[in-house]
């Protein structure tokens, strides 16, 4: 079996970008290739009752935008060009599951735009790409 | 000239007295109306026998009863669960496959809202006043006791609740005792639905009582006293109060504005939190004080000098405001954690026992805490100055508190009203059917009542409060009687799992 590829999107230019790279590697190295959207999600937020009847549904509808929108014409796109690829989509800390997810499926490297946050956001709290690379159990990289 | 003077002044001042007649008119008329008819509910649910030469109300005995009754046949759940609870909250047991669903915290959080409010303020300064600081001993026993009734109540919410097609979902004690009751023969069936459309109507009841205009009333009376008291250009114009929260409440539960309610939900845990801080502050900074003042809730509670009715004068205040406060039997807590996402119900009662913890064992004590070291309490004090009484007590020793005060209690109350009118909502359309219509008609008559509550009497506001949501109890509590063979079996097959460690423990989120 060849190696294991995570490539993390978000929908933006770069997260493109991201997936150019991974595209290369994967296809170099006959690689397994996931694809995966993480929508930022906190299990510790506060809501209201109403929010939390419905919110079961609004996961899907997420999910399925998700899917629909960002992850699934990339997988069209790397599918046609012979690629093994599988799309993922997660609630949660963007980093942290992408760390977690990483590990869980025995990932050798994981992939991802540099630039998912605004650089004053990123100045201040650390971006997801240099958490990751401080977290991460695999080899990282982060694509300009 | 003097003539013309005297002729502007008088017409001056019949203008300005009839235009205070005027306004004075509108509430006063609105609680004439109402009063005959709260005072005859609030008569009937707390018909009372006596004892001791204090009349005790049948409801309240109902209440302590069944949580004595669920904590011994649950065999101290209330203790035994805590830690475990906590694990739960904190997300040591969590499915990361189910990321993105309704997590423990949130429901607990969302459960929290509904109840942390002015029972907490306003409630516990009437229970102190009237019954010494022995009512607080009274009222965390009761804290403690109602946690096992939640943990049943919310356990029966979760496992019988409707997850409707469009995904929503929705549950409580109408749901449970229909449901639940069935599964035990035909007989049960028909008590069940019974039982679930007496829960339903005072459900909607208690939505306009305690979770409506109690809140109105109070955190108008607070934004009375800390604008000049009867002095204020507000005093009179509870009616336009009302206006003004119905249509900031209208935005939300009509117009669909979730902004508000978002926004509401999140500035709320930081209000408890700014509140709690700052009575955990006055308490130390008067630290020399605490051990007599524990040594006056213990001594009070059991001997009960110069208290009407003695120790059970006492105890009857203690557990009355705790009952109100937490709402352990009520029911209401269970609609609110039912959509929380688990596959073994118990779970999420066991993280219902931090409900009345919170509420009552940590957020009251610390409000009677804080009335009695600062010597605010005094047995002859106007029980109907509820909130103000506890904003005196903040502000001997921090002066703006009032005003922080002010903002806290009318934003516990908006978010209390918006909890309670979801309660109501669903107890509404149990009843009425689920369409547009009956919808429409619910949230303009829940409306309505936030006007009439700014414009009434405390007095009469409290009676019909308690009386709606208390009456919420009878019901409710005598189907979890029949249920609590279910709960048990969940709770053995779950307990015996975690204790064999056969729970999968993820790290956590």
């Amino acid at each position: 079996m060849g190696p294991v590829l995570m490539v993390g999107i978000d929908g933006s230019e770069c997260g493109n970008r991201a997936v150019d790279y991974a595209f290369v590697q994967a296809k170099k190295s006959a690689a397994k290739l996931y694809v995966v959207f993480i929508i930022e999600w906190s299990p510790f937020t506060f809501s209201t009752a109403l929010e939390n009847a419905e919110r079961h549904q609004r996961r899907e509808e997420e999910i399925q935008r998700a899917l629909s929108d960002v992850i699934e014409p990339v997988i069209d796109r790397l599918t046609a060009e012979g690629l093994d690829v599988e799309g993922v989509v997660r609630h949660g800390h963007v980093a942290d599951t992408l760390a977690a997810l990483a590990k869980s499926k025995g990932v050798d490297n994981l992939i991802l735009g540099r630039q998912g946050t605004s650089k004053l956001k990123s100045h201040v709290f650390g971006s997801v790409g240099s958490r990751l690379v401080q977290s991460a159990e695999c080899p990282v990289t982060v694509v300009p | 000239m003097s003539i013309l003077r005297v002729g502007i002044t008088t017409l001056v001042s019949l203008f300005t007295s009839f235009s205070a007649f005027a306004e004075a008119g509108i509430d006063e008329r609105i609680n004439v109306a109402i009063k005959p008819f709260a005072d005859a509910v609030a008569g009937f649910v707390f018909s009372s026998f006596p004892v001791g030469g204090v009349q005790i109300p049948f409801v309240l005995v109902w209440l302590i009863t069944a949580a004595v009754i669920f904590t011994f046949y649950f065999k101290f759940i209330n203790l035994r669960a805590f830690k475990h609870g906590f694990e739960l909250v904190r997300g040591d047991y969590h499915d990361p496959e189910a990321a993105g669903e309704v997590t423990h915290f949130q429901a607990l959080t969302t459960a929290l809202s509904g109840t942390v409010g002015l029972g907490n303020i306003a409630g516990v300064a009437v229970a102190v006043s009237l019954g010494g600081p022995g009512a607080t001993f009274w009222m965390i026993l009761a804290g403690f006791l109602g946690m096992s009734s939640k943990f049943t109540e919310c356990t029966l919410g979760v496992k019988y609740r409707n997850e409707l097609p469009n995904g929503t979902v929705s549950g409580g004690p109408m749901y449970y005792l229909t449901k639940g009751l069935a599964e035990k023969g035909a007989g049960f069936a028909k008590l069940g639905k019974v039982l679930a459309v007496l829960f339903a109507i005072f459900c909607v009841g208690g939505s306009f009582g305690g979770g409506n205009m109690f809140q109105a009333n109070q955190s108008f009376a607070q934004l009375v006293n800390v604008t000049g008291g009867d002095a204020s250009w507000m005093s009179d114009k509870g009616w336009l109060f009302g206006l003004i929260v119905a249509a900031l409440v209208g935005l939300v539960i009509m117009g669909g504005i979730k902004g508000i309610a978002r926004v509401t939900s999140k500035i709320v845990p930081f209000m408890a939190i700014i509140y709690v801080t700052a009575g955990v502050a006055i308490i130390l900074m008067n630290y020399s004080l605490i051990p007599s003042a524990f040594v006056a809730i213990f001594d009070g509670a059991f001997t009960a000098e110069g208290i009407s009715g003695g120790v059970i004068g006492v105890l009857f205040q203690g557990f009355k405001r705790a009952a109100f406060s937490n709402e352990a039997g009520v029911g209401s807590a269970a609609i609110a954690h039912s959509a929380v996402q688990t596959n073994r119900p118990v779970t999420e009662g066991f993280v219902a026992l931090y409900e009345p913890f919170v509420d009552t064992v940590v957020v009251c004590t610390i409000t009677a805490l804080v009335i009695i070291i600062t010597g605010t309490w005094d047995p002859s004090v106007d029980p109907s100055a509820g909130v103000q009484l506890t904003s005196t007590a903040f502000e001997s020793t921090f002066s703006w508190f009032p005003y922080v005060l002010t903002i806290a209690v009318i934003l516990f109350a908006f978010s209390t009203m918006i909890s309670w009118s979801y309660y109501g909502l669903k107890s509404w359309t149990f009843l009425f059917g689920e369409n547009k219509f009956t919808d429409y008609t619910y949230k303009l008559l829940f409306l309505f009542f936030v006007v009439i509550g700014s414009s009434m009497q405390l007095g009469s506001v409290i009676d019909f409060s308690d009386a709606m949501i208390f009456a919420m109890a009878f019901p409710n509590l005598l189907g979890c009687y029949f249920l609590l063979p279910v709960v048990k079996k969940e709770l053995d097959e779950y307990w015996a799992d975690y204790k064999s460690g056969k729970l999968v423990k993820t790290k956590g989120y």
